[in-house]
């Protein structure tokens, strides 16, 4: 997470922490052979400003591994200007709700293997899933309804966060990953919550999902301890490669 | 020097970094064919459609020197993801003819239960071909690949690596000066590194 070009860190999506220098940490996930890196500038998400393309220049120019940006993309022309930069993969959310033709138009241009949807997922009081909007946008639809709607924009992929969970490190909420895994045909990356190695084998392995996001693990040295840029070993998560 | 191909579709950006990142100068992004017909090793991109890829190729002007230098000159040729694909004679997913550098079509991932198309994330590759001179013994060597169609080698003699995916696919393909990589080098981290180097030292 990115916000005025500081790498930072939320709990739950509030407060964010500062952790960093971003491009600094680009250069040793390189080091760590992480899979992938999104990068979510939650400022221009929120206070609907604009892209920064410089700072995202400078990272796509030292990042080695697919790169993956999200955070006030509105446009054709915004799709466009970050492919070139060297991002594979456009991260939306605020869109879905604002402009779905936009987003079913750049799928359909670009590729739907370079649109991914972030949705943000919380609970209610009933314990029931509801859809959570940065920018105070929602749906009137039930969740299920949501999923299958998002998955006819042509969208590659879908990012599951639980609010409830990120920056908690105490695991994935499986049940919200798995009930999200059955309502869409596309690839899901599981995000908010994770805590350990155990954790990503556990969601990689137990509930079918294609891929897995960490967050606090990636910055800090521990629950409730110092900054560290780091990433856990892939043997320590994966199971015979 | 190398001249990596502007054909409008591709990573051009993310390898002109990786070259740079690992120490190789001179290397220029083109879509000029008189640039294209003075360098010395040629890497030809791409991300998209073949007809797309075909039809950018000839508005541009540009079959004839490719021709000219893979096949005349034989310069070290490099072809990425489409790039590859379009040294074939065609593919699948289009109308067009390719290149006709390979005796060799495109053909698209059939999906199936747990297997979703494209083929998108890393995996690994199996160095099947005698003339590899990229990677280095005794490493095992993942890529990030992103595909929805892969090409299939009439010659065995043309296949360099093999990835499985389903059922096993020809990731890379040699022939003479000639190379095709199904992956993405300049997104597979230092693995991609040894193969850009490598084909900077040819």
């Amino acid at each position: 997470m990115v916000k005025d070009r500081r790498l930072v860190k939320t709990i739950n999506f509030e407060d964010p922490k500062y952790v960093g220098d971003p491009i600094n940490a680009v250069k040793i996930f390189n080091d760590k052979e992480v899979d992938e890196l999104v990068v979510l500038d939650i400022n221009a998400s929120k206070v609907n400003s604009t892209i920064d393309f410089e700072l995202l220049k400078d990272f796509a120019s030292e990042c080695f591994m697919p790169l993956a940006y999200g955070g006030g993309v509105k446009n054709l022309s915004d799709f466009k200007k970050l492919f070139n930069l060297g991002i594979e993969k456009i991260i939306i959310n605020t869109l879905i709700f604002d402009n779905p033709e936009t987003l079913k138009l750049a799928a359909q241009k670009f590729g739907s293997q370079s649109v991914v949807a972030s949705i943000d997922v919380v609970k209610d009081r009933n314990g029931d899933f509801q859809i959570f909007s940065h920018s105070g946008r929602n749906s009137d639809m039930g969740f299920s309804d949501f999923l299958k709607y998002v998955e006819t924009l042509n969208v590659g992929e879908v990012l599951i966060t639980s609010v409830d969970r990120e920056g908690t490190w105490s695991g994935f909420d499986e049940n919200l990953i798995r009930l999200v895994n059955s309502q869409v045909s596309i690839p899901v990356i599981a995000n908010g919550g994770c805590g350990s190695p155990s954790h990503l084998t556990s969601i990689l392995y137990h509930t079918g999902v294609q891929a897995a996001a960490i967050g606090s693990m990636a910055v800090y040295q521990k629950k409730d301890m110092g900054v560290l840029i780091r990433f856990p070993k892939r043997d320590s998560i994966i199971i015979d490669e | 020097m190398i001249a990596i191909v502007d054909y409008g579709l591709g990573n051009l950006a993310s390898i002109k970094n990786m070259f740079k990142h690992i120490g190789v100068k001179n290397v220029i992004v083109t879509s000029d064919s008189r640039e294209i017909a003075n360098a010395s090793k040629i890497i030809l991109p791409g991300v998209g459609a073949f007809d797309t890829g075909m039809s950018n190729l000839l508005n541009l002007n540009l079959i004839d020197i490719l021709n000219q230098k893979a096949l005349i000159e034989k310069v070290p040729f490099l072809g990425i993801c489409l790039g590859m694909q379009l040294m074939t004679s065609g593919s699948e997913e289009g109308l067009l003819e390719g290149l006709g550098w390979f005796n060799a079509k495109a053909v698209k991932f059939i999906p199936e239960p747990g297997l979703k198309v494209p083929h998108m994330g890393w995996n690994y590759v199996n160095p099947i071909g005698k003339n590899d001179i990229f990677l280095t013994a005794n490493k095992k060597y993942r890529f990030y690949f992103v595909h929805s169609y892969y090409v299939q080698c009439e010659e065995a003699e043309d296949v360099l690596y093999v990835a499985n995916y389903g059922q096993n696919f020809h990731a890379a393909i040699c022939k003479e000066n000639i190379y095709g990589m199904q992956f993405h080098p300049e997104k597979s981290l230092h693995y991609g590194m040894d193969i850009l180097m490598k084909f900077s030292e040819i």
